[in-house]
């Protein structure tokens, strides 16, 4: 068998392992719980609520800001995203309460990254200019598609006509702008992908996020699906196709594909994001929020109650149950790197990965991997292929179980 | 003890679903031989799959007491007999159990398969047999239609059959007047020697082995010294018992009388159906007559899915041998699939039993290798060997010749589906042996290799003949033909669970619809993976599976990470449930599945 010695060799010399919000950066994750409806592809934690109580959510946020705050004293704070649910039903002075918090809670960075997810109707979009006073500086619309049939099809309550317009809007308050496009929907050919796909690039700044639909158990496509319904989606290879297309038409329209459903010009990547990808840290406040933080060297997976009136109550409440925090080991951290980490174009550092306490095994699972073209090894660096990418899921399950799984 | 003229011994012969365990309810019910409130349906049919599959696989039998109208009290035995070819000797053994037989037919149906094969095997014990219509409560009943093909094709005169609805009660009394006049009373010799059949016997958890016997001659008592004159085993009775259905102990059994003992019996394999019971000081002179060894004719390899659950699959199959005597095993070494057994098994119907029983009492996920028959390989050097397991075939070179089994099939079938069955018995090679009409239905009877039958010709027959058609079969010895090992290579790495022996003129197609079927069967891999069948080293067909091209997470953020793991290891544990061949998963369903010839 051939040896990875080699790989071991070309580590760098011992430096002590740094933490990961040094090594990745520090943000913030907030999670807005509330939707106008549900769509029938989301499988996130959305709730549609007759009516909500905007101060008392202002307050919970901040007091879940501030428990958090206390255990991350003195880091410098890179990034915030508003996600859902969606965040666009937030009033702006909710906004601008949370934000207020943020910035007496911790240390900012200069070009701190504030992202709101958006629905493009015309009546969010009267609120972008509040979000901007807030202190938001970047806006990630959810447009999904560019003709009507499909967006009454996957559920959504506006028009293309009016997505244009609020991404209008957007482009002329934000600094900076994305929106997202889902493709493979039922019945969609190649070529009519690669004609919305076009548009949306002419449209675009330098920002996409475009995902292949995935029908999830426990959304009603999910249900849908199982009971023999939802006909027409496309099968492997027709996705496999599209993905394709999308790869080339982006890069021609000078948006490289930066992680496996991002595409953006250099620099316009989404900073928040790619904290995710690179094993940094990040709190999660609110409602089903996740965060990874790491406390004198052990990383934690914290996770909140769901259901917003729960988590609601135990924030004010201060009770513990609010976030639970829970310790994850070296192997377990270092699965989570590989997992996020190969989704991007740059890959993971092998040193980190070894640092955090991957099995012996590994390095050898790697070589491996790169001598069947799914992987490649550049110094410390391991990065996944072209076609690498395209297979993640089944190479990280050779890479993660190995010979385990036999 | 009863006297003989008071005794009626009989069965049931009918097709599945003609009625036989309702009638058998409601003889049981109206007598009250069961208190209302214990009843339920299908009294004698006590296994699971039994119930479910409305067939009978043990014997079973239930003591009647019946007042009939001249005022006297008859004992009326029925036992209820196996109904499945699989199990024609033990059919044969309890008809010689008994004196008459009532034929149930569905009046709406007509004569089956099943019914003919049973019936003659009830003549051939010298039965005297009434016919009875079942379900003339239904509409489409043609009871005078039925009577006249039962002259045609069975030979008896239906002039006096009972006309009944098992499931109403409409002359369930006329029934048990039949049995006692109709019907005719053992005979036996009291003072002779005990002289009993061995009809049957069962594992019973809180009793042990259970034997169920007919006396022929002669007295058993309780504390009786027995001897089984097969085994030339010894053992002395502790319990004598009838069954109403539910043991109730009795102090002997005569002459003509039917009963269960147990006797510290150790293994159901200890006892043979068609064994001969008498006392070990003072013998009956001749054995009864007819005792056969029951024979396994089809073969397979049961495996655990999970190879850590190979102790628990010694242990289910052991505990079930002991209650079936006609199972064999022997433990098996694949390459492919790890340890498992080789196992023996009556018939087609007898496998999916016994691993339908694994599966669910022991909950235990098989994977089942393509069933093959026993082939007598004759060497060059003149020595005869059986082949029970296509991966022990000697080198080719070394084979003079290759003897396989062959049935004769009786298919009865309604003619506008004559072509597509004789369509499917040429496909299977047979050779057409008869062909008549009774009415609208007509009769064909072919020579068939065993090996083209065993997998799925039933499954086939009834699908191309919407249901109509029924089958029955018996052995009827071996025929030297041109057969071959066919091997599998997935990844060009042999499969030796999914290696067969097939007529040579029939490889190449058979080759290439198994790679279709794999092809299909086995899920995309990261690089493409060539599906190939072989005689020797002899390509004959080949499918490629192409790579895997999209398998990725479309979202995936900091709120994924978790969940995503999770997915991780669920596809980890549905990775389990797959065997590994090199480095290709092969899922267990696919095993059995490629074998399937529907194209």
């Amino acid at each position: 068998m051939l040896s990875p010695s080699w790989l071991l060799a070309a580590l760098p010399a011992a430096d002590p392992p740094r933490a990961d919000w040094v090594e990745a950066g520090f943000g913030l994750y907030l999670h807005w719980p509330f939707c106008q409806s549900k769509c029938p592809y989301c499988d996130f934690n959305s709730h549609v609520a007759a009516s909500i109580d905007q101060p008392r959510w202002a307050a919970a946020f901040a007091a879940g800001i501030a428990r958090v705050a206390a255990r991350t004293e003195g880091r410098v704070l890179r990034s915030v995203y508003f996600g859902g649910g969606t965040p666009s039903l937030m009033a702006p002075e909710t906004v601008a309460a949370v934000l207020d918090t943020v910035r007496a809670m911790w240390p900012v960075a200069n070009d701190w990254e504030v992202t709101l997810e958006a629905n493009p109707t015309s009546v969010e979009a009267g609120r972008f200019a509040g979000y901007r006073e807030a202190g938001v500086n970047r806006l990630s619309l959810g447009v999904q598609a560019l003709n009507d049939d499909d967006l009454r099809q996957l559920g959504r309550r506006h028009t293309a006509a009016e997505a244009v317009h609020a991404f209008e809007i957007a482009r002329a308050t934000f600094e900076r702008v994305s929106f997202d496009l889902i493709y493979a929907r039922q019945d969609q050919s190649l070529v009519r992908w690669q004609a919305e796909l076009d548009r949306a690039l002419a449209l675009a700044i330098d920002h996409l996020s475009l995902y292949q639909l995935t029908i999830e158990p426990g959304t009603a496509f999910g249900a849908r699906f199982a009971a023999g319904g939802l006909r027409g989606l496309p099968d492997e290879d027709l996705a496999a196709d599209m993905y394709d297309a999308t790869l080339e038409r982006c890069a021609t329209a000078g948006l490289d594909a930066y992680e496996v459903s991002n595409f953006a010009r250099s620099g316009a990547e989404s900073q928040h994001n790619m904290l995710y990808w690179n094993g940094g840290d990040y709190a999660g406040i609110g409602p089903g929020a996740h965060g990874r933080l790491t406390l004198a060297g052990t990383r934690h997976a914290t996770v909140s109650p769901s259901a917003p009136e729960i988590w609601l109550q135990a924030t004010e409440a201060d009770a513990p149950a609010a976030m639970v925090w829970e310790p994850l080991s070296g192997q377990e951290r270092a699965e989570e790197y590989l997992m996020m980490g190969l989704r991007v174009r740059q890959g993971i550092s092998l040193a980190r990965a070894q640092a955090m306490g991957v099995d012996p095994g590994l390095s050898q699972r790697i070589f491996d991997a790169s001598q069947d073209g799914l992987l490649e090894i550049d110094g410390d660096r391991v990065r996944a292929t072209a076609r690498g990418r395209l297979l993640l899921n089944a190479l990280l399950r050779n890479l993660l179980v190995g010979e385990s799984c036999g | 003890m009863t006297d003989l003229d008071h005794i009626r011994n009989f069965s049931i012969v009918a097709h599945i679903d003609h009625g036989k365990s309702t009638l058998a309810d409601r003889l049981i019910q109206l007598t009250g031989t069961v208190a209302e409130r214990d009843m339920k349906e299908q009294m004698l049919d006590a296994m699971d799959i039994e119930r479910e599959r409305g067939i009978t696989i043990k014997a079973n039998a239930v003591r009647i007491d019946y007042p009939a109208r001249n005022g006297k009290t008859y004992v009326l035995n029925l036992i209820d007999t196996p109904g499945h070819v699989d199990f024609a000797y033990e059919v044969s053994r309890s008809m010689r159990a008994v004196e008459g037989s009532l034929l149930v037919v569905d009046a709406t149906q007509g004569v089956e398969a099943q019914t003919l094969a049973n019936v003659y095997t009830a003549l051939d014990a010298g039965h005297e047999i009434v016919p009875v219509l079942n379900k003339i409560d239904l509409p489409a009943s043609e009871p005078d239609r039925i009577k006249a093909q039962i002259e045609d094709v069975i030979g008896l005169d239906a002039s006096e059959a009972i006309e009944i609805s098992a499931k109403t009660g409409v002359g369930i009394p006329e029934v048990l007047e039949a049995i006692v006049h109709r019907l005719p009373a053992p005979t036996g010799e009291r003072d002779a020697p005990l002289k009993a059949m061995l009809v049957d016997s069962w594992y019973d958890s809180y009793l042990g082995v259970v034997v169920m016997v007919r006396i022929m001659d002669g007295v058993m008592r309780k504390g009786d010294q027995i001897r089984m004159m097969q085994t030339g085993a010894k053992y002395g009775i502790d319990k004598l018992a009838v069954l109403r259905p539910q043991m109730t102990d009795i102090a002997e059994l005569g002459p003509g009388e039917i009963g269960v003992l147990t006797a510290s019996i150790k293994l159901v394999r200890d006892t043979r159906v068609g064994d001969t019971i008498t006392h070990d000081k003072k013998p009956c002179a001749e054995p009864l007559p007819g005792f056969k060894p029951s024979q396994p004719v089809v073969f397979c390899g049961l495996f655990p899915v999970d190879n850590a659950e190979f102790e628990d699959l010694r242990d289910a199959i052991e505990k079930l041998a002991l209650n079936d005597a006609s199972f064999s095993y022997e433990m098996e070494t694949s390459a492919a699939l790890g340890f498992g057994f080789r196992c023996g098994f009556l018939g087609l119907l007898h496998l999916e039993v016994i691993r339908d029983r694994i599966e669910r009492e022991y909950d235990i996920d098989l994977i089942t290798t393509a069933p093959s028959v026993v082939y007598k390989i004759h060497l060059r050097d003149g020595t005869e060997l059986e082949l029970h397991n296509p991966a022990d075939m000697p080198d080719p070179a070394t084979i003079d010749h290759i003897d396989e089994p062959r049935i004769i099939a009786t298919i009865m079938v309604p003619d506008e589906y004559l072509g597509d069955v004789l369509k499917l018995c040429q496909d299977r090679r047979g050779i057409q042996q008869d062909l008549t009409y009774a009415g609208s239905r007509a009769m064909v009877v072919y020579d068939l290799p065993l090996n083209e039958v065993v997998f799925d010709f039933h499954d086939r027959l009834k699908s191309v003949t919407k249901g109509y058609a029924s089958f029955d079969y018996h052995l009827s010895g071996y025929r030297t033909d041109n057969l071959v090992k066919m091997s599998i290579l997935v990844n060009d790495e042999p499969v030796d669970a999914l290696s067969m022996m097939v007529h040579r003129d029939r490889a190449d197609a058979r080759g290439r619809l198994m790679c279709e079927k794999l092809k299909d069967l086995i899920p995309r891999h990261m690089f493409k993976i060539p599906i190939q069948a072989a005689i020797g080293g002899r390509v004959i067909a080949r499918e490629t599976l192409s790579a895997m091209r999209k398998d990725v997470t479309a979202k995936c953020y900091g709120g994924d990470a978790t969940r995503k793991k999770k997915l991780l290891e669920k596809q980890k544990a549905g990775k389990k449930k797959m065997r590994q061949f090199g480095k290709v998963d092969i899922p267990q369903e696919a095993f059995i599945n490629a074998l399937k010839m529907d194209g």
